[in-house]
């Protein structure tokens, strides 16, 4: 097992590598600078600032130091708020986006396990349909429709929560229930498919044969194999809530990292957006090696096979 | 005595395909839909673009089929307008993502070896990145280029598609018919496309159906961070941004191109399906 993250932990320094090094030439070439923007700024000023985030210096020797202060888990100050650290700005936007993220997947489980398990148990009758109903139009719903719908029913008629803001735990609810219930469909249809193919299995047939109530069949012999590609889906999934949580932070207004991210690349800060980037990259590896991590510990066939 | 007639694989999917009540409906749907796409905006008498600022906010009506925006523009030109759009980045995306990924998984899985580990390391280490955030800042950085839209949602839809063509080539190139193919002294290039592709089409065709509506929700959420296609123009995303924020003024805003566009991904979604059990009957699962 140890073998197992150290190896993970070694691939993961030249994917980052390859991550940073396109990000850098891809900003770089991008037509525009951080600089330029600022139509108030009087040229040997706007000379000045390069010269002091050495901007004026040979493309290739920038790379060189950005890397080598990476090296040194030095991400550089903003280019747009050069008082602020990159790591500063992360560390005050992030937790908005983890908090939303968080909550949203735990509605995703609540309402997705749940689901997917009372349709596998009573298949083809209406309790099959109509959550399975439901999910495909959860699927086919896009946060950006539902988010405004939502907003319109709970804020504008009902007037029950806030329309927009990231305050206090009021302006959570609707945030996360839009960007939950998505997964939540996801989650439902493969607990469903899930459960389906391991009450079939042999070993199911046994514990009923043996007894066992209806119940702790469920619980202690089919969920074990039946969510196995619900934690398969977890990675994909946490990375889809770190994006998708661009859109839902526009939506409802609030002061996340995604919105942070859209911004600097806007106003080409460079390094903010490389900080964010590489952020987000190392985010999604740690997520994937532990949903890796919690197959290996559910399925003892994927143990052996590593 | 009459001879047995035999059924070709293409003839067989299609009357499984047919006995799929919903995968039927979805074809039609999808039918219509396109349909509409391509006639609605010649049918409608007003320009997608046109303004009548007599005319602003208007319900749907006889004149006004889906009502008006707040600058008086037909609803209906523009949602049928923004379906061209939206269909066409859909399909265009999924083409290069298509040869992108074919091309890449049939070559790893039959070169085999060294070669394939490393081409697909290259995307596993791919798979790691955050690839919306990539589209996104190309799209910031470069332009809100038509053009690069394609190619940006196309180069990041490839990689799953090269999975799966690899791990089908890998099995298929033990087959017998390659051996004899080989064996005849025929080409690789010829064996790779005269006779492995077409016993990939299968899994192709059903991943591709699926990659449709994933792109265009990729293209939807550009468009509603505002980087997608620019008014006057119209997609369905750029729609249903504006829609969402004249909400309370006008609901129809976003309730139409809205429908448009949850129907055509639920069509696609369901038609992806069906195919799925018509091209390939032993993985369907229940």
């Amino acid at each position: 097992m140890s073998r197992l993250i150290f190896l993970r932990l070694l691939q993961a320094i030249p994917t980052l590598w390859v991550i940073a090094t396109l990000t850098f030439f891809m900003t770089r070439f991008a037509p525009g600078g951080p600089f330029d923007s600022e139509k108030v700024i009087p040229e040997e000023i706007k000379i000045k600032l390069e010269a002091h985030f050495g901007l004026d210096r040979p493309l290739f020797e920038q790379y060189i130091l950005y890397i080598q202060n990476l090296l040194r888990g030095d991400l550089g100050p903003s280019f747009k708020y050069p008082e602020w650290e990159v790591s500063e700005l992360i560390a005050t936007a992030f937790p908005v986006s983890l908090t939303l993220g968080v909550l949203s997947f735990i509605i995703a489980l609540l309402i997705g396990i749940p689901g997917g398990m009372i349709a596998a148990l009573r298949r083809n009758t209406w309790m099959d349909y109509l959550p399975m109903g439901l999910s495909m139009a959860g699927i086919c719903l896009p946060t950006f429709v539902l988010g405004p719908l939502l907003i319109f029913v709970f804020s504008t008629q009902l007037a029950l929560f806030p329309p927009l803001g990231w305050y206090g735990a009021s302006d959570w609810v609707l945030p996360s229930l839009t960007l939950g219930l998505f997964y939540a469909a996801y989650i439902a249809r493969l607990t469903r498919a899930g459960m389906l193919e391991t009450l079939q299995q042999d070993y199911i047939r046994t514990a009923r044969a043996k007894g066992a109530s209806s119940w702790r069949i469920l619980t202690k012999h089919a969920a074990r194999g039946g969510l196995l590609p619900v934690v398969t889906f977890l990675g994909p999934a946490f990375a889809g809530l770190i994006s998708g949580s661009f859109v839902i932070e526009s939506i409802f207004f609030i002061p996340g990292l995604g919105k942070f991210f859209v911004t600097a690349a806007f106003n080409r800060d460079y390094t903010m957006v490389l900080g964010t980037v590489l952020f987000y990259a190392t985010l999604i590896i740690c997520l994937n090696l532990v949903v890796d991590l919690i197959q290996a510990l559910l399925d003892p066939k994927a143990r052996q096979a590593k | 005595m009459k001879p047995e007639k035999s059924s070709s694989l293409g003839k067989d999917a299609w009357l499984r395909l047919r006995a799929n009540r919903m995968a039927m409906v979805s074809l039609f749907i999808l039918v219509a839909v396109g349909l509409l796409s391509l006639l609605g905006p010649m049918l409608s008498s007003h320009a997608y673009d046109e303004q009548n600022l007599d005319r602003i906010f208007e319900n749907p009506n006889s004149t006004y089929l889906f009502g008006t925006d707040n600058l008086g523009r037909d609803l209906f030109a523009r949602t049928t307008y923004g379906g061209r759009i939206s269909l066409s980045v859909g399909l265009l995306a999924t083409f290069v993502s298509l040869i992108i990924g074919v091309t890449y998984g049939m070559i790893s899985g039959y070169a085999g070896g060294r070669v394939d580990a490393w081409m697909m390391r290259m995307v596993d280490v791919l798979y790691a990145l955050p690839f919306i955030i990539f589209v996104i800042l190309l799209m910031v950085m470069f332009g809100r280029n038509f053009l690069l839209l394609f190619l940006a949602i196309g180069a990041v839809e490839w990689l799953t598609m090269a999975r799966i063509t690899r791990a089908q080539t890998l099995n298929l190139k033990k087959a017998e018919f390659v051996e004899a193919a080989r064996a005849l002294g025929f080409s690789h290039t010829r064996i790779l496309f005269r006779h492995l592709l077409p016993n990939l089409i299968g899994p192709i065709i059903i991943y591709a159906t699926l990659t449709v509506p994933a792109v265009m929700l990729l293209e939807a959420v550009l468009s509603f961070l505002g980087l997608g296609v620019q008014a006057p123009m119209s997609s369905w995303g750029s729609l249903i941004k504006e829609g969402a924020e004249k909400m309370d003024a006008a609901p129809w805003l976003l309730l139409f191109p809205g429908s448009f566009f949850c129907l055509t991904l639920f069509s696609l979604n369901f038609l992806g399906d069906g195919l799925r059990d018509a091209l390939d009957p032993k993985s369907s699962k229940d």
